[in-house]
């Protein structure tokens, strides 16, 4: 019926479909050339927004990775040390070394005598100077009475100085350094004895007062702890409950519920997760506050929703043909789900589960809620001990009102950064490594 | 002539309760009558392999299969037959209980195995399926190995005690199935990297390393190319000698060439069984000639 319709005898048939299409055509192309356009600008925005991103934090915190050290001719004079003449290292470890760290001080600036400025001296060093000394005295006791050159931690204030985050150029009366100290930090400058090295005391410390002896190591070691017990809870009973769910339930009314359950828990904000373990854990079950037992269980709540959902699209994504192909071998249920179907969707699992890890790792606000907040210089030993976690860590430095800390917490949230692309690059090593074309 | 068939049609009278049919013998494919659904032919064998008495299959409040009765006679090939969606597959699944992972299906009447009730409460599924194998329309070899693909049935029924059983198991079955040559330089390369020809006969191969008494084949060979179709159908014809094998094709000449008896399924009940010869030369049932013949389906 469509032969000879509407042809005229201006127009073929042919001439005309050409016409319309050719119409047509134009807006599509116009359509098209929109719609790429905003995907253009959408992710050059993201993009913009992540290089922004990454280059403030690391132009803030890359100078947490150096600190200034301050090189001295220390005497380890007998009189100071060892006045009595003991040598045990119980005894040795009683001596003033910070006697020794001052005297090295009055030694290399010879024409500071007032007393005022002799505390303003003393203060170039940071308080841990006389403790480095003392352990190198009671692990070598031959040192006594020689003098060895040391590099010793120079103050938070002394450090800002030498990374030029504080200038002469301000009026005296704004800054935390007084010309005097600039003298003196230009002076060892002068003679390389004020040095910035690789700032090894980051990764070594736990948490301290003093910004240039806190390190991340308590909050990495506790953020360790605590992922350990989430992983170990969660992926376990997140793919056994997507397996029952997906390969063993009766789909049924209660099945439907528990799914639908499970969709809302992905959903709830994680600081609800934190006063759920408030009240169950701590407040029912006497756990510890503030240890990462707790922590875990409570990221293992927030975390479960998310490897369950992922575990169930990847069961999912396993073709039914597999299954067919096990129960028709006589393979039991079990069989086909142990020997074919979980070793294929194990990379999906894994993925969901690496996914969920991060952003347990990244996780900060349900831990506030039981207690992980507290200072701790201590690195954890144990799951029941008092620890803080890294994205904690970052809060806490973040809210401290010394100016050396800005820097640490860029520092910080690097690390942080460090950890959570390792964790995503894995999930898509794991998920290129293991993909199937069945 | 077939002696170890038997012209049964009242036999069958004795398993499916006659019901009322409006329509005169003659005209069942009249429009809008009521098929008969008694089946004529040759429903039982001397000494079969598995029986099937009033076997209905539900899906839900669905009837799939009616008071189907047939017998699977031993090492012959039987061919179901059939119009799309009338339950060959509903039926071939229940000869080894696969309609049990379909939670919808419900099955009820009886089918024997060696004269036992494979519904029976005390028949396990696991062995059942051991004797009774499966081959699928489309390959689905493990995404594993060649080598252990075959190795798998016997590795958990425990058939192969020994590393050396092993081996031999999955050489035997290749070579029955026609791919030893083919494959024997890459047991240890993935199976779903063979052409789908290979696939199929690596399926056949693991459907027989368990050594099973009866092979169910639902149309095997419909993905593949004529060539790997003739290749197939070989060995369906080989196998013969040593299995009982039941094959769903929709391929007139197939079902021809590789079987002995045919059974002839519409709309849910088996119309007509019989000797596949006096089946396609000589259709006792107006539908079954329609069929054949090309004017139905
Ligand atoms: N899993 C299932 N759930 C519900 N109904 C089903 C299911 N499988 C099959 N059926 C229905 O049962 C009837 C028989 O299907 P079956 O697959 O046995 O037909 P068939 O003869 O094998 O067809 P084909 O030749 O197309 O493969 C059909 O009406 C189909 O819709
Ligand atoms: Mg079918």
């Amino acid at each position: 019926m469509n032969n000879t319709n509407n042809a005229t005898p201006f127009e073929t048939r042919g001439q005309r479909t050409q016409r319309l299409v050719a119409a047509s055509l134009k807006r599509r192309y116009r359509a098209e050339l929109r719609f790429r356009t905003y995907g253009i600008v959408a992710v050059t925005l993201g993009l913009l927004f992540v290089v922004v991103l990454f280059s403030t934090i690391i132009s803030k915190g890359i100078g947490a990775f150096k600190q200034a050290y301050v090189t001295l001719d220390v005497t380890y004079s007998a009189a100071d040390i060892a006045p009595d003449g003991k040598l045990a290292p119980a005894d040795l470890a009683q001596g003033d070394y910070e006697a020794v760290v001052k005297a090295a001080l009055r030694n290399r600036f010879s024409d500071v005598t007032e007393r005022d400025e002799k505390r303003k001296l003393y203060g170039l060093l940071s308080n841990s100077a006389d403790t480095i000394l003392r352990d190198r005295v009671v692990k070598n006791p031959q040192l006594i009475g020689t003098t060895e050159r040391v590099a010793l931690l120079a103050s938070d204030r002394v450090d800002l100085v030498v990374k030029g985050r504080i200038s002469q150029n301000t009026p005296e009366a704004d800054r935390t350094v007084s010309d005097l100290e600039f003298g003196w930090i230009q002076a060892l400058l002068a003679e390389h004895r004020l040095k910035e090295q690789f700032n090894t005391g980051l990764f070594t410390h736990g948490d301290s007062r003093e910004p240039e002896q806190a390190g991340i190591l308590g909050a990495l070691v506790g953020s360790m702890l605590t992922l350990l017990v989430t992983v170990c809870l969660s992926l376990p009973i997140g793919v056994a409950a997507a397996v029952y769910l997906e390969e063993f339930a009766v789909r049924n009314r209660y099945t439907d519920f528990i799914e639908v359950n499970i969709n809302n828990l992905a959903a709830v904000p994680s600081i609800v997760f934190g006063l759920l373990g408030l009240a169950v854990f701590i407040q029912f079950f006497g756990l510890p506050r503030s240890a990462p037992i707790v922590g875990g269980l409570v990221l293992t709540l927030m975390t479960l929703p998310t490897i369950i959902i992922a575990s169930r699209a990847a069961l999912k994504a396993v073709p039914p043909a597999i299954r067919q192909a096990a129960f028709g071998m006589g393979a039991s249920p079990v069989q086909m789900v142990t020997h074919h179907v979980l070793p294929l969707a194990m990379p999906g699992i894994l993925t969901g589960a690496i996914i969920g890890m991060a952003r347990a790792l990244g996780e900060s606000a349900p831990l506030l809620m039981i207690g992980m907040v507290a200072f701790i210089a201590d690195v954890p030993r144990a799951l029941s001990d008092s620890a803080t976690v890294l994205p904690v860590q970052i809060y806490l430095w973040s809210s401290s009102s010394e100016q050396a800390f800005v820097e640490r917490t860029s520092g910080a949230i690097i690390v942080l950064l460090i950890f959570l692309l390792l964790m995503n690059a894995l999930a898509m090593i794991l998920r290129n490594r293991f993909e199937r074309r069945w | 002539m077939a002696s170890d068939t038997r012209d049964v049609v009242v036999d069958a009278a004795k398993f499916a309760v006659p019901r009322a049919t409006v329509s005169a013998a003659g005209d069942q494919s009249a429009p809008g009558a009521a098929i008969d659904t008694q089946t004529i032919g040759q429903v039982t064998v001397q000494d079969p392999v598995m029986t099937a008495r009033q076997v209905s299959v539900h899906y839900g409040a669905k009837k799939a299969i009616a008071d189907v009765n047939i017998d699977i006679g031993r090492n012959s090939v039987i061919a179901f037959i059939g119009p799309s969606g009338c339950g060959k597959s509903t039926f071939l699944r229940c000869l080894n209980r696969m309609n049990d992972t379909i939670a919808a299906a419900r099955v009820s009447g009886t089918i024997t195995l060696d004269g036992k009730d494979i519904y029976d409460r005390s028949e396990d599924v696991v062995q059942l399926r051991a004797r009774v194998g499966m081959v699928f329309q489309h390959p689905n070899p493990f995404p594993k190995s060649i080598f252990e693909n075959i190795a798998y049935g016997p590795r958990i029924h425990g058939l192969a005690p020994t590393r050396a059983d092993l081996d031999e198991i999955v050489q035997t079955s290749l070579r029955k199935a026609g791919l030893w040559d083919e494959v024997k330089d890459r047991l240890d390369q993935p199976g779903t990297g063979l052409s789908g020809g290979q696939q199929q006969r690596l399926c056949i191969a693991r459907a027989i390393a368990v050594d099973p008494e009866v092979i169910l084949m639902d149309e095997p060979c419909s993905a593949l190319d004529p060539v790997a179709t003739a290749r197939v159908e070989d060995l369906i014809d080989e196998l013969r000698q040593n299995y009982a094998i039941v094959i769903v094709t929709h391929n007139m000449q197939q079902a021809a060439r590789v079987s002995q008896r045919t059974a002839y399924f519409h709309l849910g009940n088996v119309i007509e069984v019989g000797s596949t010869n006096q089946m396609f030369t000589n259709p006792r049932h107006k539908l079954t000639e329609d069929y054949i013949t090309g004017r139905f389906g």
